[in-house]
């Protein structure tokens, strides 16, 4: 079971109160990760990373376990601590003003 | 006894403002969707109780709200928990993906970026929702980067009406300051295959055979901001409006003039006439008076807010050229808001309510067609689109 930390907004989106907990297929990647939340909670498609592109959207980070990931491969694997729940993956919005 | 709902999207979350046909009385419901840009939102005339909106983040991207029940409760269409009988996640109704088949309108790649070169066609945002006026499931998308999208299954999918961008003149389409936005669309009511858009900046458009073709309708403007002032494309159009008895006459707020065309766009004419400044954004048209017409000037360009720091709308009972001021219960010092393009909107009840919405985060209600004016609400956030049902 993976546990994924979404931005207040897209709780709000997905109807989700708190931390995300979900089955992910391995490898656990950033890829998997996002398939299964976006399998699971369709209306999220399209605002965490690009319909087509699948390029993750430029104001959004991707951190786990103290370490910001949003520049690696989205198939690589994932730290242990995430693939095994110990740690949830945390999916940032950037912050700015206004 | 009528009531009338006011739709009203600002920076922050959508509202709904609500009142009996006395309009004195007000209910307000929101926010809805709470710190998100709600760009528009508009019921449909076949279904009232049918709204859309357009959710917007610059972090998230797009997102599309359907309401059923007059906006009391909202999905996202097809974006719930339940996967499509082919097994596949359903929740596309924010997927706005332009059209790239080479059999479909010459699909152009680029347009002219700020700098002169060009520049991909990128996806950013639906500006305007337009429901069909006899379908409620069928409703059309004005984006940015400019382009007209159409639901038929009330906007759980969208698919691009490409051969306005296949017109062939793309390459000279530019963005305005605003970014290079579709913000206007307007059905025909007498003629189900006619439809008129405008861009900024390049102008306005017109097809007759249901979105397939178009043609440029900007015969007649002139804009100083363009190396060919009476060029065929390039012209930032701020806003047209229309009267449903008599769609052949479209009035326009250029970005600075305004302007008439009684013969369906084919040539414009300027009717500016004794306005203070003839730059603003919205126009709109009387419900029951097809030559009465509605401006807000705005000082100009670079200095977005009302002339002499004095709101004031203005109207035409001419169609044009002779201009009346319209200050009762409007702000006559110190004011400094805009009026964007999308924030007015008419009722049509016996006697015409005008409405209208500040970056101030005020919305103005006139009942008697102007005369007197009075805000619904003062301290919602900059108000970027207001539209009005008129309901039995």
């Amino acid at each position: 079971m993976i546990r994924v930390i979404l931005p207040a907004h897209l709780r709000t989106l997905a109807h989700i109160d708190d931390e995300l907990k979900i089955d992910v297929n391995a490898p656990v990647t950033q890829r998997s990760v996002l398939d299964a939340i976006e399998e699971r909670y369709p209306m999220l498609r399209g605002t965490i990373r690009d319909h087509v592109t699948k390029q993750r959207r430029p104001f959004l980070r991707f951190f786990a376990c103290e370490e910001d990931l949003s520049h690696e491969s989205p198939d690589a694997p994932l730290p242990d601590a995430i693939a095994s729940g110990a740690e949830p993956f945390f999916i940032i919005g950037a912050i700015a003003g206004g | 006894m009528s009531k009338v709902r006011v739709l009203v999207g600002t920076r922050k979350g959508a509202f709904i403002l609500t009142a009996d046909g006395k309009r004195e009385k007000w209910d307000v419901s929101g926010p809805h969707f709470a710190g998100w840009e709600i760009y528009h939102l508009k019921g449909s005339s076949a279904d009232p109780n049918r709204l859309y909106a357009s959710q917007t983040s610059g972090w998230f991207g797009q997102v599309i709200q359907r309401s059923s029940d007059g906006g009391k409760a909202w999905e996202t269409p097809g974006g719930g928990l339940t996967a499509m009988p082919d097994g596949m996640p359903s929740g596309e109704s924010n997927k706005f993906v332009y059209n790239a088949s080479a059999e479909n309108g010459k699909p152009l790649t680029t347009h002219q970026w700020y700098d002169g070169t060009q520049h991909p066609w990128e996806f950013k945002r639906v500006w305007h929702l337009e429901p069909s006026l006899t379908d409620p499931d069928v409703v059309y998308a004005g984006v940015e980067d400019a382009a007209l999208f159409r639901s038929t299954d009330g906007a759980q999918t969208w698919h691009e009406l490409s051969g306005l961008r296949g017109h062939g003149s793309g390459p000279r389409w530019q963005p305005g300051a605003g970014g290079m936005c579709l913000h206007t669309i307007l059905l025909d009511p007498n003629h189900p295959d006619r439809i008129f858009i405008a861009i900024s900046a390049a102008g306005a458009f017109r097809t007759d055979d249901a979105g397939k073709t178009w043609k440029p309708i900007n015969r007649g403007l002139k804009s100083n901001t363009i190396p060919d002032g009476t060029a065929e494309v390039g012209h930032c159009v701020h806003r047209i409006a229309m009267h449903r008895s008599r769609p052949d006459v479209l009035f326009m707020q250029k970005h600075w003039d305004v302007m008439r065309s009684d013969n369906g766009g084919e040539s414009w004419q300027e009717i500016s006439g004794n306005l203070p400044t003839d730059f603003g954004f919205p126009i709109d048209v009387h419900s029951h008076e097809p030559e009465t017409v509605y401006v807000v000037p705005i000082k100009s360009d670079s200095e977005h807010y009302p002339p002499d720091g004095k709101l004031r709308v203005y109207r035409s009972k001419t169609g044009g050229n002779e201009w009346e001021a319209l200050t009762k219960g409007l702000p006559q010092s110190n004011c400094y808001v805009n009026v964007l393009r999308d924030a007015m909107a008419v009722d049509s009840l016996d006697s015409c309510g005008v409405y209208f919405g500040t970056t101030g985060g005020q919305v103005y209600a006139s009942p008697d067609a102007g005369e007197n004016w009075a805000p619904i609400v003062r301290d919602l956030p900059a108000v970027l689109s207001v539209e009005v049902q008129t309901l039995q």
